[in-house]
């Protein structure tokens, strides 16, 4: 579906994406992971054939968007990170003139506008103005636009950001009936409960990189350890305690208010600790998270 | 306590004020001298004319209240909206110690000082063209500040009731356009038909231009412009007394 | 809408899909909800037209419309109405409402991710302005023979030779608001408008300013718009007239070739 090789994006000095391979494959949901910054966005751009790439080479569904951009848009659905929905128009006629963009015709998008509102839950507003919607509703009404065109291939940079929990699983339950029906989603967010709900595969970028790739799955087992035993103690500096602990673990991670080992068997090195007389207030052995993963990767920095 | 409000409105102002300068000033300098000098041209050149003094004398001092007129609607309008709606400033004010009497006192008392501003600095510029040449200026300047006022009160009751800024469009098309442009500015109202001789005759407009033209051409009387300035002031107090009803209705729920 | 893609084909940015036309009819859509805004646009050109034409004109009686021809002050500011409003109109529409859409409403970024590419926006855009104007013009022109002041049937060529005020105007504006920052500047423009609508022998003929001045009002665009425009009303057609016409269409077409190439760099980076 999507096929890059050495893709690249400056504007001017600023090197946003660098030289990144991609491949996504019919029906599968494809995540783009990473910090602000990373370079998610503008690869989406280029993706959805609205940012010609500075260098490399890009196809999608087979074709090249610095010449055939109108009929790979033709074929795309794309939900912006911020919602770009036309708010001098209502629910119903967002569709209906959205359609009319891809030229389907006034009596396609009639039937497909009930369809979507059906599918979006928005029937009961479809006269309704647009600015007056929450937060979640209007995002319903994004992916439902982008699906005016039946789309091959579903562009949807950071679906669920600023949205309530509720909100979120209603969303992504939309997301995973379409995947089932065989659309293919390329999606970027921050979230990895998200991305280990929804992705098949997934790339972690930083700086303009791509710095992992793999199912979430793989990603876990390459770059972390089943599980991570967390550590609590009475004191505002861990980093002596560390010290203590050190050849327990893979790996010890020191953070302000906590200690962070990761390890194959939390319960067997949490036995092992308090084997050593040391006395933790709280202790909890989890399974390793995909968070774990992307913040080993891109470190716990803000990036800005 | 509305002082307060007033030196808030004064601060924002000192960051936008360049570009008030062409609407406020250039505008109505542009008229003076398009209508005046040009147009004045043919009216005088006509047997039909006004006679003495000449047509631009007749315009400047009706130039002068239009446009405190367009200063005021245009300060009570998007402002008033913006600071109960996009900004919301009103909010932040009430949530400090001031009343929303307060609130508007020190609004209205801001545009009132748009007003004088761009009046004062028309007027010199009117009085050095040679369009306005008696000292009267001084008190026809106070005049268009009160016509200015006349439409603030009222405007800020009208904007405070508006859900968005489609109102302010037919506000300014229907009622401050044909007033700008039928209400004695330009030509008495004596050439129009009788009922809207009538109807001119009513609105606050038409009571600046005449208050402002017969104080500096010389034909004022003291029972004619008191007439005027009472009717003005009604206006003032009248819409005040909305306003207040009307922020209250908004801003206290 | 053939006119449409014929336009959108003979210029040089990347293809769209010839789908201009239905960014004309989502603004067709969008104004069904603002109808008032529309509709009040009319009444302008109107007001203007009665109060200096009629209540002023009483007391200016006839006045010469270039070359010694007399005719009553009315039928001398009306075309010079008409040409202003396709004026303001086109600029109003390309200026302050594209920037709106621009910068706020971001209604460009979600069309750009259809087939529709950069061209469509700019030929939809403009076409929208003209049909708009359009309606503004025949309106006027209807009330303006019904007041008597137009002279002649060339007055129907008043029609088009307004959407070519309107088409030269609206390309030059959308080529300004792509340079805008913020709601301040459009003071600027404001700036540039006033005095040409009062000054390029719209209220009084050129024969009015000094000598040494009449070539500032000659240069002028509006001044030919409303040149032309007054011939056609008043039925006094020469060869002279394709002058001002030709004036209009070189701004016209030099305008939407900047402008489209001004839009495809603002919204494809």
């Amino acid at each position: 579906m999507i096929s890059a090789h050495r893709l690249t994006k400056r504007f001017g000095e600023f090197t946003a994406v660098d030289a990144i391979d991609v491949e996504v494959r019919r029906g599968e949901a494809f995540g783009f992971l990473g910090p602000n910054g990373a370079g998610k966005s503008s690869t989406m751009r280029m993706i959805g054939c609205v940012s010609p790439p500075t260098d490399g080479s890009l196809r999608i569904l087979g074709l090249d968007p610095a010449t055939d951009g109108p009929s790979i848009r033709a074929r795309l659905g794309v939900v912006p990170q911020r919602d770009t929905l036309d708010e001098e128009l209502t629910v119903r006629e967002n569709i209906l003139v959205y359609g009319r963009y891809f030229g389907l015709s006034r009596a396609q998008v009639r039937a497909k506008a009930d369809e979507l509102l059906e599918f979006a839950q928005l029937t009961e507003r479809a006269n309704s103005v647009v600015e007056p919607l929450s937060g979640g509703m209007k995002r319903r009404l994004t992916i439902a636009r982008s699906l005016v065109n039946d789309p091959e291939l579903l562009l949807l940079d950071e679906p669920t950001t600023g949205l309530d929990p509720q909100a979120r699983h209603v969303l992504w339950d939309r997301l995973f009936r379409l995947k089932r029906s065989g659309v293919t989603l390329v999606l970027t967010t921050h979230y990895m409960d998200e991305a280990e709900q929804l992705c098949d595969r997934l790339v972690v970028m930083d700086g303009g990189r791509i710095v992992a790739e793999g199912s979430p799955r793989e990603l876990i087992a390459l770059h972390s350890t089943r599980e991570v035993l967390e550590l609590r103690f009475a004191a505002d500096d861990h980093t002596p305690y560390a010290a203590k602990v050190t050849d327990l673990a893979e790996r010890v991670e020191v953070l302000p208010d906590r200690l962070l080992l990761y390890t194959d068997d939390g319960d067997a090195t949490a036995a092992a600790v308090q084997g050593r007389g040391l006395e933790p207030l709280s202790v909890l052995a989890r399974r390793s998270t995909l968070e774990d993963v992307f913040l080993h990767l891109t470190g716990r920095t803000l990036v800005d | 306590m509305a002082g307060r409000a007033f030196a808030f409105w004064l601060t924002n102002y000192r960051r936008v004020w360049r570009g008030t300068i062409i609407s406020g000033f250039l505008s109505p300098l542009f008229f003076l001298v398009a209508m005046g000098f040009g147009l004045g041209a043919l009216v005088d050149a006509d047997a039909g004319g006004l006679g003495t003094p000449g047509y631009v004398e007749f315009i400047a001092p009706g130039i002068l209240a239009a446009q405190a007129m367009q200063t005021a609607v245009g300060e009570s309008t998007f402002p008033v909206m913006g600071a109960l709606k996009w900004q919301r400033q009103y909010h932040a004010m009430l949530a400090a110690p001031l009343g929303i009497a307060d609130i508007v006192l020190g609004h209205v008392a801001f545009v009132a000082m748009r007003v004088a501003i761009t009046s004062v600095a028309f007027a010199i510029v009117a009085v050095a063209l040679g369009a306005i040449t008696s000292w009267w200026v001084v008190a026809a300047v106070l005049a268009a500040v009160l016509t200015g006022l006349a439409f603030t009160t009222p405007v800020f009751a009208f904007a405070a009731r508006q859900d968005n800024d489609s109102g302010f469009n037919v506000l300014f098309r229907f009622i401050v356009m044909p007033m700008f442009l039928f209400s004695g500015t330009f030509f008495p109202v004596e050439q129009l038909p009788a009922v809207l001789e009538a109807v001119a005759k009513v609105t606050p407009l038409w009571h600046g231009v005449e208050l402002c033209r017969s104080l500096v051409m010389g034909t004022a009387t003291p029972a004619g412009s008191l007439g005027h300035v009472a009717y003005l002031a009604l206006w003032v107090a009248g819409g005040l007394w909305l306003a207040f009803a009307s922020f209250r209705k908004r801003l206290v729920t | 809408m053939s006119a449409v893609s014929t336009i959108a084909r003979a210029l040089p940015i990347p293809a769209g899909a010839g789908l201009a036309r239905t960014l004309v009819e989502r603004n067709a859509r969008a104004f069904r909800h603002g109808w008032v805004t529309l509709v009040s646009g009319v009444f302008e050109p109107v007001f203007y037209l009665f109060s200096l034409g009629v209540g002023l004109g009483a007391l200016i009686g006839d006045v010469d419309a270039g070359g010694g021809r007399m005719v009553e002050y009315a039928a001398y500011v009306a075309p010079a109405m008409m040409a202003a409003a396709a004026m303001n109109g086109a600029v109003f529409d390309s200026t302050f409402n594209l920037f709106f859409k621009l910068k706020y409403a971001k209604l460009y970024d979600s069309v750009l991710a259809t087939p529709l590419g950069p061209r469509d926006v700019a030929v939809g855009e403009i076409s929208w302005a003209l049909l708009r104007g359009l309606l503004y013009s025949t309106t006027f022109l209807l009330v303006a023979a019904a007041a008597g002041v137009v002279h002649s049937w060339w007055a129907l060529l008043a029609l088009p030779a307004a959407s070519l005020i309107g088409l030269a105007f609206a390309a030059v504006g959308m080529s300004v608001t792509t340079y805008l920052r913020s709601w301040q500047d459009f003071d600027y423009i404001q700036l540039a408008l006033l005095p040409m609508f009062l000054f390029s022998a719209t209220f009084y003929p050129l024969s009015t300013y000094d000598e040494s001045v009449r070539w500032v009002v000659q240069a002028t665009p509006l001044y030919h718009g409303v040149a032309m425009i007054r011939d056609l009303m008043l039925g006094d057609v020469a060869w002279g007239i394709l002058a001002h016409v030709a004036y209009l269409v070189v701004m016209g077409v030099a305008g939407v070739l900047f402008a489209a190439r001004r839009i495809e760099r603002l919204l494809l980076r």
